[in-house]
């Protein structure tokens, strides 16, 4: 347990002592703050015309503005997160090798799966660091709004993008254990994100293959949060797409020792 | 301490390491000598529990490296050939770093760091980052903290590479004042070094074992017979019929020597004979001029060659 946090501790200094963890951030709350801005404006743009069109027909209108919003600022997240996670977890095994210092983690008394779980925990956390303040935005909306909408519901979608982006984590470090290479590594990493994202398209398809591919996209788990909706399947498939991925990282580390010529 | 029997490490058709065994005992300094590629590295990744062995085992404290890794993990410290070091942190956050790996108790900690930092004179560095150290401090940097966790074993890949001889020379006299304490392994290519700091040598040569013992008795076994190296002027052919016809001498060499019409000869006799008296007398003898007569004792480099080269036109035409 030790070491585990002495691994945590280290990948996170490393984060704040470079730029890295600054950079990350600063960008991330650029664009998400440009995003919500537009997506609010574009909302309730819609909700007057709605409204409007509503007092023609002599209707009440039922259009709920900050569940649309949500529905559209996580949506947006989960594009960002797509594109961020390759660059967070591309240097976390390729520097550490081209360094020579996995050589120092692998002679010390610290088993492969300390190491694995140190470092993805730390992605973990800089990752819920750069979102965590993109909540603000939410909460501000939904305290201006009448009525409220329940919390559990920014809950929800919040829960949603750190199982996204800790399963895409998960699989970045993965690709990251097998090369030396950072720019590989998150070229890989995206194209294999990517890939997984659009097995989606098996929607239209209502073979059993489609299903399948279907339940396999990161994405369609993901639309659940965003409508608040907390299903037991998508937090299974999540749960197991990170203890695969951090499985196979482990074997991955392991493997170094054998496949070093 | 550490017992290495019949260790075997082979790349697909490449044997790196080819049945090597030796042992070092407590508070000893072991120099594994050998040419770039000779397995020296290899043999220390085995023994440090960074890769597994093809076959053969090896023991540090009584531990299997392989199926008691965590256990000889714990006793050893390890220099890789490159220091492996995190250039954000400073010396002292990265020092803390290696010591809360190697299990050091949090209370010991910092007495450790002190006196790893003390040994290898970082103590005015410890704030720095390590990205702005020179290769010297670097490299200490690399020392200190195969120290810091206080090891029974510390396996040094190359300590001296790239410093200054003035550095070179601190780096030796720290390594032997950590000898007693620790049992210490270090590998190297340059031969100076083996015979100031080590009482053993292991010289190893395209992954086997071509010679084990101390620096002084590998000079004196492999002297053989004895050279005498002699700097005369007399006609050449007189010369060489004179210092043959002396018993014992096996083989004369003359070449001419920079100065003028002087000649620098080389004589050999078998071992026991000491012909140097024989040899001036019969100069002095002829009335030639006698500038310089000494003995020659092969020095560690000679054995060195000797051992790691087949044969001389080989050795030539491949290096």
């Amino acid at each position: 347990m030790g070491s585990l946090y002495a691994i945590y501790r280290k990948e996170m200094g490393h984060y704040f002592v470079s730029p890295i963890a600054y950079i990350f951030i600063g960008l991330f709350l650029i664009l998400t703050a440009f995003f919500f801005n537009v997506i609010l404006s574009e909302v309730i743009k819609q909700s007057f015309q709605m409204e409007m069109q509503g007092m023609r027909f002599g209707a009440p209108s039922d259009f709920d503005v900050p569940a649309a919003v949500m529905r559209n600022f996580f949506g947006i997240l989960s594009t960002l997160v797509l594109f961020f996670t390759p660059i967070l977890t591309m240097s976390v095994y390729a520097e550490e090798r081209k360094r020579g210092t996995m050589e120092l983690l692998m002679t010390s008394p610290v088993s492969e799966l300390e190491i694995v779980l140190g470092k993805y925990l730390a992605s973990l956390s800089l990752f819920a660091l750069m979102l965590l303040p993109t909540a603000s935005y939410m909460i501000f909306m939904c305290l201006r709004s009448d009525p409220r909408p329940p919390w559990s519901m920014l809950a929800a979608g919040y829960a949603g993008v750190l199982l996204l982006g800790g399963s895409l984590l998960a699989l970045g470090s993965f690709v990251s254990s097998l090369t030396e290479n950072q720019l590989i590594a998150a070229v890989i990493t995206f194209a294999a994100s990517l890939f997984i994202w659009v097995l989606d398209i098996g929607r239209s398809t209502d073979s059993g293959g489609g299903a399948v591919l279907q339940y396999l996209s990161v994405i369609r788990h993901y639309e659940d949060f965003t409508r608040g909706v907390i299903d037991t399947s998508s937090l299974i498939y999540y749960a197991s797409f990170i203890v695969l991925f951090v499985f196979l990282t482990v074997r991955s580390v392991d493997s170094m020792r054998w496949r070093r010529a | 301490m550490i017992e290495v029997q019949d260790l075997t490490k082979s790349y697909g058709s490449v044997t790196a390491v080819d049945h090597v065994s030796f042992t070092v005992n407590k508070g000893e300094i072991l120099g594994f000598l050998g040419p770039n590629g000779a397995g020296k590295t290899t043999t220390m990744r085995i023994l440090t529990g960074y890769m597994p062995a093809t076959s053969g085992t090896a023991r540090v404290a009584g531990f299997d490296v392989f199926r008691e890794s965590m256990e000889v993990r714990r006793r050893i410290g390890y220099l890789p050939e490159n220091p492996p070091l995190y250039p954000d942190m400073t010396v002292e956050t990265y020092l803390d770093f290696v010591a809360r790996i190697k299990n050091v108790p949090a209370e010991r900690r910092p007495a450790r760091i002190d006196d790893a930092l003390r040994k290898t004179n970082l103590e005015d560095r410890r704030s720095e980052l390590i990205k702005r150290l020179s290769r010297g401090y670097k490299q200490r940097v690399g020392i200190a903290q195969a120290l810091v966790h206080d090891p029974d074993v510390i396996i040094l890949d190359e300590p001296t590479v790239g410093l200054d001889p003035k550095q070179i020379i601190e780096v030796r006299n720290l390594i032997k004042g950590l000898a007693g304490n620790h049992t210490i392994i270090l590998s190297t290519h340059i031969l100076p070094e083996v015979s100031m700091t080590c009482d053993r040598v292991v010289i190893i040569n395209k992954g086997k074992i071509a010679a084990v013992d101390t620096p002084q008795n590998l000079t004196s076994q492999l002297k053989g017979g004895q050279k005498i190296h002699i700097e005369t002027e007399a006609p050449e052919k007189l010369l060489r019929d004179v210092l043959a016809q002396i018993p014992g001498a096996s083989r004369v060499v003359i070449e001419p020597a920079r100065a003028g019409s002087r000649q620098t000869v080389t004589v050999e006799a078998a071992q026991g004979n000491d012909i140097r008296s024989q040899v001036a007398a019969k100069i002095v003898e002829h009335g030639w001029p006698l500038f310089e007569l000494h003995g020659v004792s092969l020095s560690l480099e000679d054995i060195f060659l000797e051992l790691t080269t087949d044969d001389a036109s080989h050795a030539q035409s491949s290096s």
